[in-house]
């Protein structure tokens, strides 16, 4: 059910309005994918600029993060912090972003330092803002400075209007923010899906992990959708900023919109997939039924689901609560639902009119987008909670207050396994009992962090934070807490467990921004098909994949539709290349090809991202985040930490001490068995981490080489300038 | 012993790929399935007998997040 939004509200958010800066512009048309075009705004003077993109930024960087990237470099230096005023955000749609014939071509990237990591984060996230924002005449929003007070910023693409207002009565939660929004720059129902809102929420200002949402408009629900830009806390840095929200309206977008150069091409490339998922989505992922969710149930069966602080990898009520038949009867099944035109893949699900059992809109009933795979697991099972009523509540609040779910899940669990060992008490918690399952809770927690009181100061600042916190302050024992603490780079984990796949370890741990399974998800490649047995596999995947992956984000492109339906001629792909769904990948070269009247082929599509995944680690390094300890990943992540997880797969672990370590577990001491499983995991892991540096072009310390910066053509003076003092 | 995803697994008299799936508790709905190099279409999976000795490779073309 969507937020209704009266006449006297909008009235009142009007008339308590004052303009900043307003500026009349002539939208640059598209061509070929791409305006050239960034628009630059600064809120700490309200200065705004029109930045051409010079040739060979568009050469290296392509677009979306590549862009996010390269201006970010050009806004920071060394030293700068997350809420510094020159921090940036950075949103890019990429080239192939908004064309309307082929699955999944609607992603906005945004970059950002991160108040989690402290280094560079980029997110990938859906919603109408980025192709409207390019339609409207700009590949790139560029947003330095902090405003005094809270403003919005709002882009007319038709009447070529910007401008910069105090905003001071609008919401701060997104589910009404982006309804008053829509309502007040509509000039009527039909105009309203002409409108895109990017906005945070209440817990983002008292955490490092909000969010953006960015929304789209669903006129069969007439509600705003919300998609999110979860990772990292770049809600966090735009509330920082005191922006409320960014609103784009653009009217006209068309099938030809992009201004691609072959639409012919696309088209029968876009008919070719649609027809594989009309075909076989049924049989397949059922994402058009249950979204990503369908993993869920999945996961368990194959012991990779995260169940209290991910010490373990199944749990008996998995199928009941978030089992493909249980979601089917929450989520809306009667309606395709695509988070840009022409994705017929429409796993942007939704749960309509579920009513609220707590916190400040509570009774109300609402749209809940999702529940994705990521926070069934997150919010539910790694918490040890099983309730798919709880799940869709958390989902909500984190939404609309502006909190990633995959943080605050992997967050609340490791705070609910502190609480249980001991390490923290009802004092600490101030009064929260903290115990797995226990969901009221955790929504507590959630709505501490709202306002921010509580426990959910303290729990918002992350996995990293808590853990000093509680070694400094509560005596904890600090290897303990670094051994279960699911945080690398001080970004959340993801939801699956690694512990059976060395390669998806280094897929989490060996990542240009921490933890997200986006650059790598290996596990079963490695773990069940054992496609990749050797280091060299391993590292040969950890290379490729993260690197063509990256692509998704330099162009606009959603990943799900690559290998969320299979292809018949991926049956006669052996090995590990198919795991690259051939056929695919050549559709994407086809469509840039088309899009942009460009020639590539498949090796420079890899190269396309290398240039830019290289430069994002010497970004790192800019940062500050040098060498194999800026990789370090949690043991957990590796193997059993505790007794209870060893005792819990203990033939698995006595198998394989016997049969890859070469040890015979007999008469062996429950603990002497641990310290020989971890220290062969551990050195396993070492050696994975030697092996990709070394595929990757960088020394063992994680430096790229400077001859490899040169092969693939990322030696800018710049770049070389951070590296070079390595190699002295 | 068969040869089970390039691992040793121990086989028996009778094994199918069928009760080979059940015993591994594999329920991803889609399988690629091969026996010696020749590809198993799911119809066949109950009346394909693996023998002692086979080369059996159940890929999981599973794509995650
Ligand atoms: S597959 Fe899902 S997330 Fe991706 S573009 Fe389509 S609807 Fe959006």
């Amino acid at each position: 059910m969507s937020v209704v939004i009266a006449k006297e509200r909008v009235d009142e958010m009007k008339s308590s309005r004052r303009v900043l800066k307003t500026l009349e512009y002539t939208p640059t048309k598209v061509q070929k994918g791409y305006t050239d075009k960034t628009l630059y705004i600064n809120l700490t003077d309200n200065q705004v600029e029109f930045k051409d993109i010079p040739a060979v930024v568009k050469e290296k960087f392509i677009g979306g993060k590549g862009y996010g990237l390269w201006h970010l470099w050009k806004g920071v230096n060394a030293d700068t912090k997350w809420n510094d005023p020159e921090n940036e955000i950075v949103i890019s749609p990429g080239p192939i972003a908004g064309i309307t014939q082929y699955p999944g071509a609607g992603k906005s990237l945004v970059v950002s330092i991160s108040p989690i990591t402290g280094t560079v984060i980029d997110s990938n996230v859906g919603g109408h803002f980025g192709p409207l924002m390019k339609f409207s005449g700009f590949d790139a929003l560029e947003i330095q400075g902090k405003a005094e007070k809270d403003v919005v910023v709002f882009i007319d693409g038709n009447k070529g209007t910007i401008s910069i207002e105090e905003a001071p009565v609008e919401t701060v939660d997104s589910h009404i923010l982006a309804e008053e929004l829509t309502e007040m720059y509509a000039d009527d129902e039909e105009d309203k899906r002409h409108i895109s809102v990017v906005s945070s929420g209440q817990a983002a200002e008292h955490s490092y992990i909000g969010l953006l949402n960015f929304s789209f408009y669903d006129k069969r629900k007439k509600a705003q959708r919300l998609k999110q830009a979860g990772r990292g806390g770049i809600g966090t840095v735009f509330r920082d900023k005191k922006i409320k929200a960014l609103i784009v309206k653009y009217k006209g977008v068309k099938g030809d919109s992009n201004a691609p150069v072959d639409v012919e091409k696309i088209k029968q490339v876009g008919m070719k997939l649609h027809k594989e998922v009309h075909d076989f989505d049924d049989e397949q992922c059922q994402m058009r039924q249950v979204g990503t969710a369908n993993l869920f149930e999945t996961m368990s069966d194959y012991d990779l689901l995260p169940v209290n602080n991910f010490q373990y990898g199944s749990h008996k009520d998995a199928a009941k609560t978030g089992g493909r038949a249980a979601l089917k009867k929450v989520l809306q099944q009667d309606e395709p639902d695509g988070c840009w035109f022409g994705c017929s893949m429409s796993c942007a699900k939704s749960a309509t009119a579920y009513e609220l059992q707590t916190g400040p809109y509570k009774g109300q009933k609402v749209v809940v987008d999702g529940p994705e795979y990521e926070t069934i697991a997150g919010v539910g099972s790694n918490c040890g909670i099983f309730d798919i009523d709880y799940v869709l509540e958390c989902n909500f609040y984190c939404d609309t207050y502006g909190v990633d779910t995959i943080s605050f899940g992997t967050l609340t669990a490791f705070a609910m396994e502190c609480f249980e060992r001991g390490v923290i008490d009802k004092e600490v918690t101030q009064g929260l009992e903290l115990t797995f399952g226990n969901k009221e809770a955790a929504m507590e927690l959630l709505h501490q962090m709202a306002r921010g009181d509580g426990f959910g100061v303290i729990a918002g600042k992350g996995v990293r934070e808590m853990r000093k916190l509680f070694v400094r302050e509560y005596g904890a024992d600090e290897n303990l807490l670094l051994d279960i603490g699911m945080e690398s780079k001080g970004l959340e984990y993801s939801q699956y467990v690694s512990k059976e796949s060395l390669a998806q370890q280094g897929g989490y741990a060996l990542t240009n921004k921490g933890p997200q399974h986006d650059e790598a998800w290996l596990i079963f490649m490695d773990m069940v098909n054992n496609q990749i047995p050797s280091f060299d596999d391993k590292a040969e995947a950890l290379h490729y994949f993260p690197m063509f992956r990256t692509w998704f984000g330099l162009q606009g492109l959603c990943k799900l539709p690559w290998n969320d339906v299979e292809p018949i001629s991926n049956r006669s792909v052996e090995g590990p290349e198919a795991a690259k769904v051939p056929e695919h990948v050549q559709n994407y070269v086809d469509l840039y090809n088309a899009v942009t009247g460009n020639n590539i082929d498949k090796q420079e599509m890899i190269l396309q991202s290398e240039r830019v995944y290289n430069f994002q680690k010497v970004f790192n390094i800019r940062l500050g985040v040098v060498g194999i300890e800026g990789d370090r990943a949690p043991y957990r992540s590796m193997g059993p930490v505790t007794k209870e997880e060893f005792l819990s797969r203990e033939d698995r672990y006595d198998k394989q001490m016997k049969e890859n370590i070469g040890i015979d577990p007999e008469g062996k001491s429950l603990e002497e068995k641990m310290k020989i499983t971890r220290d062969f995991r551990e050195s396993q892991f070492a050696q994975l981490r030697d092996t990709v540096y070394k595929r990757r072009g960088w020394t063992v310390e994680g430096i790229p080489k400077v001859e490899h910066l040169q092969n693939i053509g990322m030696d800018l003076p710049e770049v070389l300038e951070v590296v070079q003092p390595y190699f002295k | 012993m068969i040869q089970m995803n390039g691992r040793d697994h121990d086989w028996y008299e009778g094994m199918t790929i069928q009760s080979l799936i059940t015993d591994l508790n594999y329920t991803y709905p889609i399988l690629l399935i091969r026996v010696n190099g020749t590809f198993i279409e799911k119809e066949n999976y109950g009346n394909t007998r693996v023998q002692k000795g086979d080369d059996v490779k159940i890929i999981h073309p599973i794509a995650g997040g």
